[in-house]
């Protein structure tokens, strides 16, 4: 096959390019640690989201001594917990902490997706989306679905307070009650 | 000068009507897009926000399936029967395969459309994607699949074509044009195979109430093993005139036809196994899997870096043929004039940057800060948008004339309308482009909310959504400059068409590859083993863990399903609903 000399420098210098950034991918991923969404958490049946261990009662739950879980329902047109203009607690978790969200859909799809940062996730019904992300300063951040999910999308949107760690006062026992101590404290 | 309609009359028919149905695509295409920029921005808002997302689906379905697959079909038809020389086998059948897309088209959109309107429950606001558990009415399943069935067809009419020419012409290679016909078609073929079980098997016996759930991971990955390579169904009549048309609009002749078959053969290797980097951010699929598709994903950009070269190497040498000197110098000697040749070069030179921006999307830990953000209508209105839409007003300009044997109404408008294109898509897209960095949602009527603000890098929010406000206007009236001037090119009878619709041989020709090229059979079967690489184990994965038909999802909204779809009200959110009966 006759191809032109600067057509062949062209084609090796497409390819190292290529490379390169399958590389650098590759090291964001590994090196950095930025993992995918994956497969590891189970499904669930998203008609008997009620009936679920830690999705029937979504919310903030200490697991180790900065760990924090968070589950979290989206459904049309809001986040339990997350959406505060429906009355909804807002999701509060302590500064230096690392926060694994769980979120699912109880409906259609959605997405998690909170702004200036890169948590980014879809919510499918039947789906888990596991997400673990540190917090290492104080400061309130929007959610908003990014998927299309109906007539009232553009209504969905939540909000996650970090707190000051000296600050943050649930214990992660109870998180309804917890909730009145803290806002009492930013009052 | 012997055109076009004078040697193939009834083929330029079909043509003719295939271009037609794709401007009225087109026309409210526009029309839509024009409402949403003016919408999502604040500038003037004339419609509901819950019916933004009819007017969304509306623009996507009209803009990237009728307006660009009708004038594929146009412009295949043209380079099969062109440069094989010959009509179809049987012209009735060819008329068919126009008939069953047009049903196909009606179909569809006269749910999308009964959206406006609250005399019917008829609705199908389910966007272009159609994700489940959102449910559209039955019609636009069924029409989906009949445009889809035309397109089928339509490929089946140029094999037969290229079959009974291959008889007349037994050791000739392929000529270029029909080979890039059939090449995309093959990966059309491949790719549909997806979109079809998803509706067939799954989306349209569930809308008609014959299954009861579905699972939408499952469904929404065989939307994406047909969602990646539609993209390059649309962009291929463009490279077809980008490999073509192009160099001879520029003076000279292309500089290497064996390129231009390895690239599109990459094309229908690499193009469907990497549906899954629109799934990065989902649930339920490994990491692994992403993984694999991502490194695909990054070599399907070779094709178009080579085919970055092959054109720019064809201008240049057209703009040496007509004089240009230098380093630089020889742009000046290119035909800016032209607005076929001007419109395809902006085109392109959009589509090589939109090109660098998809190289963000693809790389999957960088996709968290762009996934559904503003940034990827940005990346989809630079390639589809302009580097399809823009090459195909362009080639308008060069093939209307030729189908209709009358001269283009105004070549200065012609001129002006690219160039304006150009200008409303810079306006439009780096907006865009900035405002998803800062985590502005795509598909949204309302990007403002009531908890927080975004905070831009530079500038401000008021100035993002001017450009896109401009932009947006600019590339209205761009589009109505277009239609108007083909309108009056359609009534433009008694004139001569002034072009020139001979296309001359390659500097480096077929001659110059091995034959092995042409072996469509060898590739298809590479094709399908590097898809069965990449989508077993996922879909089986899908399949295992959330069920064929789904962990029993209630379709939204519910059209003859009479089961009842009262979302389950729990005690502790009791006073929410009545502010969910408000938004719904």
């Amino acid at each position: 096959m006759n191809i032109h000399r600067y057509e062949k420098l062209w084609l090796v210098a497409a390819l190292v390019l290529i490379v390169g950034f399958i590389a650098t991918i590759t090291y964001g991923s590994v090196g950095l640690g930025i993992a995918m969404i994956d497969d590891e958490a189970e499904t669930v049946n998203p008609e008997k989201l009620n009936e679920h261990e830690d999705f029937g009662e979504p919310g903030v739950k200490q697991v180790g001594e900065n760990e924090y879980e968070v589950y979290v329902r989206a459904w049309q047109f809001g986040f339990d917990p997350g959406s505060v203009e429906a009355g909804l607690d807002p999701i509060e978790v302590p500064a230096n902490s690392t926060v694994t969200f769980y979120i699912t859909s109880e409906d259609v799809i959605h997405s998690f997706s909170v702004v200036g940062t890169n948590i980014n996730t879809m919510a499918i019904p039947g789906e888990v989306s596991s997400v673990t992300v540190e917090f290492d300063e104080p400061g309130e951040y929007g959610i908003l679905c990014a998927e299309y999910c109906g007539a009232g999308h553009h209504t969905m949107e939540g909000k996650i307070i970090v707190h000051p760690e000296d600050e943050y006062a649930i214990n992660g026992t109870d998180v309804e009650t917890g909730n009145d101590t803290t806002d009492e404290t930013e009052a | 000068m012997s055109t076009f309609v004078d040697e193939y009359p009834t083929e330029a028919r079909v043509i003719r009507m295939a271009f037609w149905s794709s401007f009225v695509a087109l026309t409210l295409g526009a029309v839509f897009g024009f409402i949403q920029a003016l919408h999502r921005t604040n500038v003037v808002r004339v419609i509901d926000s819950t019916d933004y997302y009819t007017v969304l689906t509306g623009h996507g379905v009209f803009m990237v399936i009728t307006f660009s697959i009708f004038f594929l079909v146009g412009v295949f038809q043209w380079a099969v029967t062109s440069s094989l020389e010959r009509g179809p086998v049987d012209i009735r059948f060819t008329w068919s395969w126009y008939g069953v897309m047009s049903l196909g088209t009606t179909l569809v959109a006269i749910p999308i459309l009964a959206g406006f309107t609250d005399a019917t429950d008829m609705s199908a606001d389910v966007l272009f994607t159609f994700y489940a558990p959102l449910q559209a009415h039955p019609l636009f399943y069924i029409g989906l699949v009949l445009f889809v069935i035309g397109t089928w067809l339509a490929g089946a009419d140029w094999f037969l074509t290229w079959w009974t020419w291959k008889d007349d012409h037994p050791d000739e290679r392929i000529p270029l044009p029909t080979f890039m016909v059939l090449t995309t078609m093959i990966m059309w073929y491949i790719s549909t195979i997806g979109v079809a079980i998803s509706i067939l098997a799954f989306l349209l016996p569930w809308s008609l109430g014959l299954v009861d759930s579905v699972n939408p991971l499952l469904t929404r990955t065989l939307f994406w093993y047909f969602g990646h390579p539609v993209v390059y169904f649309w962009l291929m009549p463009a490279y077809l005139l980008w490999y073509n048309v192009l160099p001879k609009l520029s003076g000279g002749r292309l500089f290497s036809d064996p390129l231009a078959r390895v690239v599109f053969i990459l094309f229908i290797l690499l193009s469907t196994p990497v549906g899954i980097h629109h799934q990065y951010l989902d649930p339920g699929i490994a990491e692994g899997f992403k993984f694999i598709v991502m490194t695909n994903t990054m070599f399907l950009l070779l094709p178009s870096f080579l085919t970055a070269f092959t054109v720019v190497a064809s201008i240049e040498h057209g703009a040496r043929q007509r004089g240009g000197e230098g380093y630089f110098g020889w742009l000046g000697a290119l035909p800016w004039r032209d607005p076929s040749f001007t419109g395809m070069a902006l085109a392109g030179l959009v589509f090589s940057f939109g090109g660098f921006t998809g190289i963000v999307n693809a790389g999957m830990s960088l996709n968290y800060l762009v996934h559904n953000t503003f940034w990827v209508p940005g990346h989809i209105h630079t390639q589809v948008g302009t580097a399809v839409a823009l090459t195909f007003m362009a080639g308008a300009y060069w093939l209307v004339p030729q189908v209709t044997g009358n001269q283009l109404a105004s070549r200065s408008v012609g001129l002006f309308q690219v160039v304006l294109w150009f200008v409303g898509i810079v306006f439009m897209t780096n907006a865009m482009y900035r405002g998803g960095l800062i985590g502005i949602p795509r598909r949204t009527a309302e990007p403002q909310y009531q908890g927080f603000e975004y905070e831009p890098l530079v500038g401000s929010i008021a100035e993002l959504d001017a450009q896109v406000a401009l932009g947006g206007t600019l590339l209205f009236l761009s589009a109505i400059l277009f239609l108007w001037n083909m309108l009056l090119t359609a009534f433009n009878s008694g004139s001569e068409p002034v072009v020139d619709g001979s296309l001359p041989p390659a500097l480096s020709g077929p001659e110059d590859s091995p034959r092995i090229l042409d072996n469509l059979k060898l590739w298809t079967a590479l094709a399908l083993v590097l898809i069965l690489l990449a989508y077993s184990m996922p879909l089986a994965g899908i399949v295992q863990d959330g069920g064929l038909f789904g962990p029993n999802v209630d379709a939204f909204p519910v059209f003859v399903d009479a089961v009842s779809t009262a979302v389950d009200a729990t005690v502790r959110r009791l006073p929410l609903e009545s502010i969910r009966g408000l938004i719904t």
